[in-house]
């Protein structure tokens, strides 16, 4: 069977998120139209001068982007652990934590990517210069596999919780305050002059980290959570 | 003479244990205060620069110190209870908790009366203040975990998960948070260069160690509850004499 190798196996994970999500668009949307929504809130809450704006839109961008990941987080595991098909996971043969990494990646392209899609989008409302924009679509890039993989971790902790939703912002939020800061501090980095490296090297560094150490315990914590 | 070191790895007999030395700790704790709070307020001298509102050094610093430790501690008790499986070692990282966090809260609240007169605002985005706060979000996240699950297996279990994964990133939070404040601003204030008056580094100390003690009494007594709440439909609890009476 051609399917038996592990990145067969992670494709296979991989599709079969994508097309229950394709199947149930409206999802999708709200997490975007979310982002686009507090994104546009900013100037009508500071006022419209440019300037500002200018200075806080990579602050804005991110910190939006947080939250709509948080959103979709609860989403992650919860209909596979409603209708059993977790349980199925966690008694197949190949290894829970490449499962778990494949609905991660699933998750971010369906959660993460259309942000970092709209974002230079949203971007140019506040008037940022290519350059800034450029660095914070890559800052974005990186940063945003990381917030789905932390935020894994809490959502497979909460499996089936009252009030889930609220108690994993909670847990997962302060875990996530780095790739903020390494996130905007690129931004303001390139707009005044400096070079983004090394922001984006520790971003990177965030996700290399991130891509060795979250599967395993998120899957370890889905099996505390199951058993 | 072979020791048997987990005797009191049990809830049965460490209840009993812990019992006994509450009040030990909360005696020494107690006098510990009142001889360091004698030296910091009355033996040692107003700071040349900071005049009479340093003196909330005395509780502030040692507060964030033993809010840090408890993290620590709790964390690794959390991963005792995780890796053997040991119900004391959960409970605990359960009962450590909330004396973090008020340790925790303390530093925050004293860090804004003492920044009030010496920088002239209740708060700075200072580097030191921000992962205090983070820190206390940590210790929050940790008892609405537990707290939420119903199963205290469960609950031990997915909150030690956590403990340990907060305590592999609170370095990782400490040095973004300090990079990202040198970059917008200059450090705030500087401690170096003064030298502190020996009765001051006393005080500090004797304080910190009543602080430490506290923290030990309370913890204990908290354990000691919980104990009693998981273990209520055991025999030996039924047989306790404050329980039957």
């Amino acid at each position: 069977m051609k399917k038996s190798t592990l990145l067969g196996l992670l494709a296979l994970v991989i599709r079969r998120d994508l097309v229950l999500a394709m199947r149930r668009r409206a999802d999708v949307l709200t997490t975007l139209i979310f982002f686009v929504m507090v994104v546009s809130l900013f100037p009508l809450g500071v006022g419209p001068e440019m300037d500002m704006l200018r200075k806080m839109a990579a602050g804005v961008l991110w910190v939006a982007a947080l939250l709509s990941s948080m959103l979709s987080l609860g989403r992650l595991f919860s209909a596979d652990y409603l209708d059993g098909t977790l349980e199925q996971m966690m008694l197949a043969p190949q290894s829970l934590s490449m499962l778990v990494f494949g609905k991660m990646a699933a998750h971010w392209m369906v959660s993460g990517l259309p942000l970092v899609l709209m974002a230079p989008v949203l971007g140019l409302q506040f008037d940022m210069s290519a350059q800034a924009l450029g660095v914070l679509v890559i800052g974005l890039l990186l940063g945003t596999p990381v917030l789905s993989m932390i935020g894994a971790i809490g959502a497979a902790l909460t499996l089936g919780l009252r009030g889930g939703g609220v108690l994993l912002s909670l847990l997962v939020l302060p875990l996530c305050i780095p790739v903020l800061i390494f996130g905007t501090g690129a931004v303001e980095a390139v707009s005044t002059g400096l070079s983004a490296v090394s922001h984006l090297s520790l971003l990177g560094a965030l996700l290399v980290l991130s891509l060795v150490s979250t599967p395993w315990v998120t899957a370890q914590a889905l099996r505390i959570s199951m058993e | 003479m072979a020791i048997n070191w987990f005797k009191y790895s049990a809830p049965t007999t460490f209840y009993g244990l812990a019992g006994k030395m509450i009040p030990w700790f909360a005696f020494s704790s107690a006098i510990l205060f009142v001889v360091g709070l004698y030296i910091g307020f009355v033996v040692a001298p107003a700071d040349y620069q900071q005049g009479e509102f340093y003196r909330i050094i005395f509780i502030h610093v040692p507060a964030s110190i033993l809010s840090m430790f408890l993290y620590l501690v709790m964390a690794a008790y959390a991963a005792l209870g995780l890796i053997f499986n040991t119900r004391l070692s959960a409970m605990m990282a359960t009962a450590i908790a909330p004396t973090g966090a008020l340790f925790a809260f303390i530093s925050l609240w004293t860090g804004a009366l003492w920044g009030k007169p010496m920088w002239g605002a209740w708060w700075v985005w200072d580097a030191r203040l921000t992962s205090e706060l983070i820190l206390l979000f940590l210790y929050l996240g940790f008892i609405a975990l537990h707290a939420s699950i119903d199963d205290p297996r469960r609950a031990d279990r997915a909150s030690a998960l956590l403990a340990i994964v907060g305590s592999v990133n609170v370095p990782i939070i400490y040095f973004s948070v300090k990079w990202w404040n040198t970059l917008h601003q200059g450090s705030t204030i500087k401690f170096s260069g003064t030298s502190m008056h020996v009765a001051m580094q006393q005080a500090m100390f004797i304080i910190l160690a009543a602080c430490w003690l506290y923290a030990i009494a309370v913890v204990l007594a908290r354990v000691r509850s919980i104990i009693l709440e998981r273990e209520r439909n055991t025999t030996w609890i039924t047989e306790l004499p404050e329980v039957r009476s």
